[in-house]
């Protein structure tokens, strides 16, 4: 049976029933820019970073089912202005004041403005009065920094099996709540072990006396841009020989 | 060689640390005075700015006179570059913008433990504050952005030079940072 394949910017990228374009993109070592999509969990959809073009309509690859003969377009300058907007517009709704921020240098939301060479702040900043929940002994939940991506949500309810976080309220009201009477993290039993606390693309969900531990020029993405790093992250698929040629370092 | 271009800086609500960046290019100052002579700046004590090619300014506006400081910059620059994180964004001292001005200066100067017979400073030579702290680009148009907290000496060398050049000024990886 031959391969199903679809294109992705003019390149032939093969998929297995039942992926979606992200994954098999990823899979073949293409690049797409995601935040809110992390390989391990259900896609969630909502952040639309990884907005392609497919057959000329836009989609969201991390939800698109991969289909044979699809025409994918993703790094093209009229997507990126788009996604550069999106970068612009979650900076603009948290406080995102990256100088004073634990996860700086380790930080995805950060990193995308890197890669999508976002120089401005494109619109007003909000400014939120968030409070900080320093409740628990070991973290720091942080609300200024969450973008909403509900991977903590996902995280705490699908492998910790805690429920711990949720997303509560409707558009710019919207906002992450901690599941305990007091609504605060101490009342929880979150451990610093759960899936939860590895998964926060930015500085919300944060361990306590580990900050600043790693010196300027050795966090993640101060040795190469998160466009090369994505990929790292994500499973990938010998071909039939063995051979993956975008795996890096594999036998 | 042609003329050179006239280069203008200056701090707002910033910390200098910009500055201090910029003289991180180090020996390559000298090059670079081959191709620009600077007007106002720190580093001339120049008070005042008059016409230039360039201003770079550090700092977001937090007080009357930041205000009338940009606009002397604006009014007197062909381009005008905000130069870090606070002329961009607002940036640290943004922090403040969640909060009332009032009750900032009522606890930093009355209620803070250890001022006892304090007081708000009231000078009239002391510029009034700003209830929220700005980026420069709400107040004027700027053409340019560098940022970072600092951005490096290599980004501000980077940037200058391509810009002198007459090329679309490009950070890239490493040199593009927000903190």
């Amino acid at each position: 049976m031959s391969e199903m394949t679809f294109t992705l910017d003019g390149e032939n990228v093969p998929f297995e029933p039942g992926q979606t374009v992200m994954q098999a993109a990823l899979a073949a070592g293409h690049y797409v820019p995601h935040l809110c999509y992390h390989p391990e969990f259900k896609p969630h959809g909502s952040c639309k970073l990884c907005t392609v073009k497919i057959n000329g309509r836009t989609a969201a690859s991390c939800t698109m089912p991969a289909e044979a003969g699809l025409q994918v377009e993703s790094n093209i300058e009229e997507l990126n202005a788009l996604r550069r907007t999106l970068v612009q517009m979650l900076f603009a709704e948290g406080n995102h004041f990256c100088p004073s921020c634990e996860k700086s240098g380790n930080c995805n939301l950060q990193a995308l403005g890197y890669d999508l060479e976002v120089h401005t702040a494109g619109f007003r900043h909000l400014y939120p009065d968030r409070p900080v929940d320093a409740s628990h002994p070991d973290i720091l939940l942080d609300f200024n920094r969450c973008v909403l991506c509900e991977l903590c949500v996902r995280a705490s309810s699908e492998v910790d099996g805690k429920n711990i976080f949720a997303l509560s309220g409707r558009g710019i009201n919207k906002h992450l709540i901690v599941n305990s009477k007091s609504g605060l993290l101490v009342d929880t039993d979150i451990a610093l072990t759960d899936k939860a606390m590895q998964v926060c693309p930015v500085g919300a969900i944060l361990r306590k006396r580990v900050g600043f531990s790693q010196p300027i020029g050795e966090r993640r993405y101060d040795q190469r841009p998160i466009s090369a790093q994505a990929l790292d992250d994500a499973p990938r698929q010998a071909d039939a020989s063995g051979n993956c040629a975008a795996c890096e370092g594999t036998p | 060689m042609s003329k050179k271009l006239r280069v203008a800086t200056t701090s707002l609500a910033g910390c200098f640390g910009c500055h201090m960046s910029f003289l991180d290019i180090d020996e390559r100052l000298f090059p670079l005075l081959d191709l620009v002579e600077f007007d106002r700046s720190p580093l001339t004590d120049i008070k005042h700015c008059g016409p230039c090619d360039i201003g770079l300014i550090e700092g977001g506006i937090c007080n009357a006179e930041n205000v009338h400081v940009l606009r002397e910059f604006r009014k007197n620059c062909k381009i005008l570059i905000a130069i870090g994180s606070c002329a961009i964004t607002g940036g640290l001292p943004a922090q403040r913008n969640h909060l009332d001005l009032g009750s900032c200066l009522t606890e930093v100067y009355l209620t803070e433990p250890g001022l006892a017979h304090g007081h708000i400073p009231n000078d009239p030579e002391l510029p009034l504050p700003l209830d929220k702290v700005h980026p420069l680009h709400e107040v004027v148009k700027v053409d340019y952005f560098i940022p970072g907290c600092p951005p490096s000496g290599d980004a501000i060398w980077k940037f200058l030079t391509d810009l002198i050049a007459g090329k679309t000024p490009e950070l890239g990886h490493g040199l593009i940072k927000y903190d």
